[in-house]
């Protein structure tokens, strides 16, 4: 079992002030294995944060981030799975499912994470699975309106992946979850 | 100082005095034993004698008195049981007077004394009043204090206390009383003349055995606290007037702070509360070097104790207007001690505030008065330069804010900026740290303009440059880590209310307009997201309010915005200015505003041409143009055209190939939005594709040529998933014999010698041509429309699926 947690768009300070307390005290140092940001932290002080919940950092450059050496996209594999993750604002038509799709054949991953749109989305296509973790500050966007705060919490566990989202509503933290199926051929079911 | 040649003589002296009592007191038992009253005296009075010794400090004279005290209970058991030496007590009281020298006389006086008051054969208060005058007799400072110390020891359970069996008739508490003040004055009056015994070079010495003598003389003073018959009018009549009369008079700086810290220990907080003027009274009468600070404010933390533990106690502390009294002490304190430095002020002001802030939290009236005093201070000295007192002055103004969790409260003090005002330039960035801090701990809002203005006005030394070398002197990652803070800051500026919204934003602006260039790249963004917030709000409300003036408008808040940007231009900011017009672009888009949406895109497209240099920065920054112009529904044909044609435009000139053909087939997306109402002008779309595929084989020549190899086919198979794209969205221009020549392009491209092999692009290929077969494999419409699409065998494949 292991632990990957997908945030970004966090746009700090520029859109919030903090992460929401609630999603604070859940995210504790050393329950994570893997941590993978779409972007636009936006300054280093995020950046620490994110490194003190897991030393295995994961970044790509949002187009506010003040950081401008983080890449443009990033693949990594864990366990059977081959994750990409790219911040998004570089795919147009922004959030359109079918050039994700691209990006996702292009990079050849399972996997595909991107953000931009502050949506949480998880879609399951011919070549694998597109997860959106929304903003985790529920930062505002051009794009969505009413934007809940969101991450995203993966447990790959072999062939077989479950998706956690949290999102804050109302002052709550509901939690959904997804499962994903990898068959042993290159195609994900 | 004492030497360790000194210390040994006195060890050597004290075993001698120790021996001689040792050995006096052996006999002395004997006698005992034997019924011999004469030589018991005799022996006893040998024993005393060793207490006549001058040679001790207090710390070893200490320990020779109390193997004396242990002798003499023995010998008073025996005084005590007339049947066993046959001597009535009165007579008893005359023989001891016999004895040779007067320290012994006094002590064996003593101890007979305590046997005769036990004896009830005379009034409890003569006796008293006989031996402490008696001790007068022994002057000497140590001698006289252990002396007195005894008599105070022996006569404490024999005094005639409310409910004693020693109260009678003529015996009253008040005889109690004046017994124990009796003995406390004549031993502070002993305790003081120590410091002039001895020459002023061995004046540290005397101070220490001063110290080590204290208790025995404010053990008096807890005597007089356990007396029961001591209410609350005695003290405050008698007791506390009489002690603080010797406290003043014996104008000795130690003696002074001991005892008043004494008093204030020793006796009840409800007596403290009620005779408050009488105490702080005695505070500016005390010597000039006496820590009259200290005191005081260990007066103030008992009473904030006790208002703590005994909330009903409240009223009494508004009645007795305690804090006026101490807040008017404190004045007559410094005014008295002119000589007090800065520091010693603020501390008490710090004192007191603590008090107000436990005691009277809801005071606010209280609170700014401190502040108010405290101003008054600093302003009859020039600017503060005492780093120990800029410490106490930090302290002080943080003290509302740990107590009053809502800035606003401490926002509304009206001496708290006044204060501040005094700090230099470094020292008030770090209380307006603290302030931040503060808010963002707290999760509070500040959500009128008002409230707003008061608090830049304490920040200000973040928000701009008081004096003018502040900057240069910081550490870039501090000023960083300072003014993003700041941003955050303005997150907690908020109402809900749409005008008061826009009245917060303007004062906000025109503080960080003051800033300069150096802090607008992090102050602009967060205000004008929080514009943009506001102009989404307005836009999901409903309608206007016919026939009202509206202050609040989604226009207003727009001309705003374009001003705030502009500032960008002086730092200048120009990538971050462009990702701004842009953002709000598509609000003014969301809001129907055609004009003002174009401006917007006007602007952005400015930047890009004049300030936009570095290739990879255009790269992004076409694509976020392209990004936004797509989902633009206000423009009408002529407007869009202008806009669409000088992004495509700007796309083919960028410097690198590679980066030309993929921002030209982002254009095509601007041709073709897949709404109900989208526009969804196929030619177009199939141009750009088509002109991206030239820029992709021009790419390939170009490597071939300049590196002897064409580059990967990636490109390619990019351009080719943008076919089907729009092919599945039904473009009539994109035809299945296009997809099929584009797909043999491809291929031979991937086996000509000249191409660069690569894992990616072939892995890339393959997953599109997966794709391909899945959608056909789909049937139905999807199934039908790829079928004219022929994807040949796999075989010649088969090495590239290495995995």
């Amino acid at each position: 079992m292991v632990l990957v947690l997908a945030l970004g768009d966090l746009h700090i300070p520029h859109r919030a002030a903090d992460l929401p307390a609630k999603f604070k005290s859940m995210l504790v140092p050393g329950k994570i294995q893997h941590v993978i940001c779409t972007g636009n932290l936006c300054i280093k002080e995020v950046h620490d944060y994110l490194k003190t919940l897991c030393p295995d950092l994961h970044i790509t450059r949002g187009e506010y981030d003040a950081e401008t050496r983080y890449p443009e996209t990033k693949t990594l594999t864990i366990g059977q799975f081959k994750l990409g993750l790219c911040h998004g604002h570089q795919v147009v038509p922004w959030g359109d499912l079918d050039s994700l799709a691209m990006l996702q054949r292009q990079l050849d991953v399972d996997i595909l994470v991107t953000g931009h749109t502050h949506q949480f989305t998880a879609y399951k296509h011919e070549a694998g699975v597109v997860i959106n973790p929304g903003s985790a500050t529920g930062a505002y966007s051009s794009i969505t309106y009413d934007v809940n705060p969101s991450f995203v919490l993966m447990d790959i566990d072999a062939l077989r992946v479950v998706v956690y989202v949290y999102e804050l509503i109302d002052g709550e933290v509901k939690v959904d979850k997804i499962d994903f199926k990898k068959t042993t051929t290159q195609n994900a079911n | 100082m004492v030497t360790t040649e000194g210390m040994e003589e006195e060890e050597k002296w004290l075993a001698e005095g120790i021996a001689a009592i040792q050995h006096n007191a052996f006999y002395m038992s004997r006698a005992l034993d034997s019924d011999n009253l004469r030589e018991a005296l005799k022996y006893s009075a040998l024993l005393l004698s060793e207490l006549r010794t001058s040679k001790l400090s207090p710390h070893k004279y200490y320990d020779l008195y109390m193997r004396a005290f242990d002798e003499l209970r023995k010998l008073e058991m025996f005084f005590r049981e007339e049947d066993r030496h046959g001597c009535s007590v009165i007579d008893l009281y005359e023989l001891v007077q016999h004895a040779g020298n007067i320290l012994p006389r006094l002590y064996l006086l003593c101890t007979v004394g305590s046997v005769y008051i036990k004896s009830k054969e005379a009034p409890a208060k003569d006796i008293l009043k006989d031996l402490v005058e008696m001790c007068r007799g022994i002057q000497h400072p140590t001698r006289g204090l252990f002396l007195r110390s005894y008599l105070a020891q022996i006569s404490r359970d024999k005094l005639p206390d409310l409910g004693s069996e020693y109260e009678g008739e003529g015996d009253t508490v008040m005889d109690a009383v004046d017994f124990v003040l009796q003995n406390f004055t004549e031993m502070n009056k002993l305790w003081v003349r120590m410091q002039h015994n001895g020459p002023v070079r061995l004046k540290e010495k005397l101070e220490k055995e001063r110290s080590e003598l204290r208790d025995l003389v404010g053990k008096n003073l807890h005597v007089l606290s356990q007396i029961e018959g001591v209410d609350l009018e005695m003290y405050k009549d008698v007791v506390l007037p009489r002690v603080l009369e010797q406290v003043v008079n014996c104008k000795d700086e130690i003696a002074q702070y001991y005892l008043m810290d004494c008093i204030i220990q020793v006796f009840p907080d409800e007596y403290h509360l009620q005779t408050l003027e009488t105490l702080l009274g005695a505070c500016p009468q005390l010597q000039p070097a006496v820590d009259v600070k200290t005191v005081l404010s260990r007066l103030m933390e008992r009473l904030s104790n006790y208002a703590d533990s005994s909330p009903e106690v409240l009223p009494d502390f508004l009645q007795v207007e305690a804090f006026a009294k101490l807040s008017s002490a404190i004045g007559k304190v410094i005014e008295a001690q002119v000589d007090m430095p800065v520091v010693g002020a603020i501390s008490l002001f710090v004192s007191l505030l603590t008090f107000t802030l436990r005691v009277h939290p809801d005071r606010l009236d209280y609170v700014d008065q401190v502040l108010g005093a405290c101003v008054k201070k600093l302003s009859s000295k020039a600017k503060l330069e005492d780093s120990k007192a800029t410490k106490q002055v930090v302290t002080l103004l943080s003290a509302p804010l740990e107590k009053y969790t809502d800035i606003v409260t401490v926002l509304t003090l009206s001496n708290y900026p006044r204060v501040m005002d005094h700090l230099d330039a470094g020292t008030n960035k770090i209380m307006a740290t603290i302030i931040i801090e503060s808010i963002m701990k707290n999760d509070t809002c500040v959500s009128t303009a008002d409230k707003v203005e008061v608090l830049f006005e304490l920040i200000k030394g973040l928000i701009k440059d008081l004096d003018e070398t502040a900057t240069d002197e910081l550490d870039e990652e501090d000023f960083k880590e300072e003014q993003n803070s700041v941003a955050r800051l303005l997150h907690m500026l908020y109402n809900d209310e749409p005008e008061e919204m826009l009245k917060i934003i303007c004062t906000v602006r025109k503080h960080i307009m003051a800033g300069g260039p150096n802090r607008l790249t992090f102050t602009v963004p967060p205000l004008a997201f929080s514009a943009l917030k506001l102009v989404r709000r307005l836009q999901v409300q409903d309608g206007d309010m016919a026939g009202e003036e509206v202050p609040a408008t989604p226009k207003k808040i727009f001309q705003l915005l374009n001003e705030i940007i502009e500032a960008l231009s002086s730092v200048p900011a120009s990538e971050l200015a462009l990702r701004l017009y842009l953002q709000c672009a598509e609000a003014a888009n969301d809001c129907e505003l055609e004009p003002i949406a174009y401006e917007f895109f006007t602007q952005a497209f400015v930047l890009y041409e004049e300030e936009v240099a570095d290739s990879k920065a255009q790269v992004t920054a076409i694509h976020l143009i392209i990004g936004t112009l797509q989902k633009m529904t206000v423009f009408g044909v002529e407007n869009r055209d202008t806009l669409t044609h000088k992004a495509t435009g700007y796309s083919a000139k960028l410097l690198k190939k590679p980066d030309q053909c993929r921002a030209v087939y982002a254009c095509s997306h601007l041709f073709w939005v897949d709404d109900q109402d989208g526009i969804k002008d196929g030619e177009r779309v199939l141009l750009c594709l088509k002109r991206s595929l030239r820029i992709a084989n021009a790419a390939q020549q170009q490597a071939n040529v300049t590196r002897g190899s064409s580059g990967p086919v990636t490109l390619f198979v990019e351009i080719l998933n943008k076919y089907l794209y729009f092919f599945e969205k039904g473009n009539p221009q994109v035809t299945p014999a296009a997809i099929q020549s584009l797909i043999e392009l491809i291929k031979t491209e991937m086996q000509s010698d000249a191409t660069t092999p690569d894992t990616a692009s072939d892995a890339f290929f393959s997953s599109t041509l997966r794709y391909i077969q899945f959608q056909k494999q789909k049937g139905g419409l999807m199934g039908e429309k790829y079928s004219p699409i022929k994807l040949f065998s796999f075989t010649c494949f088969d090495c590239t699926f290495s995995s």
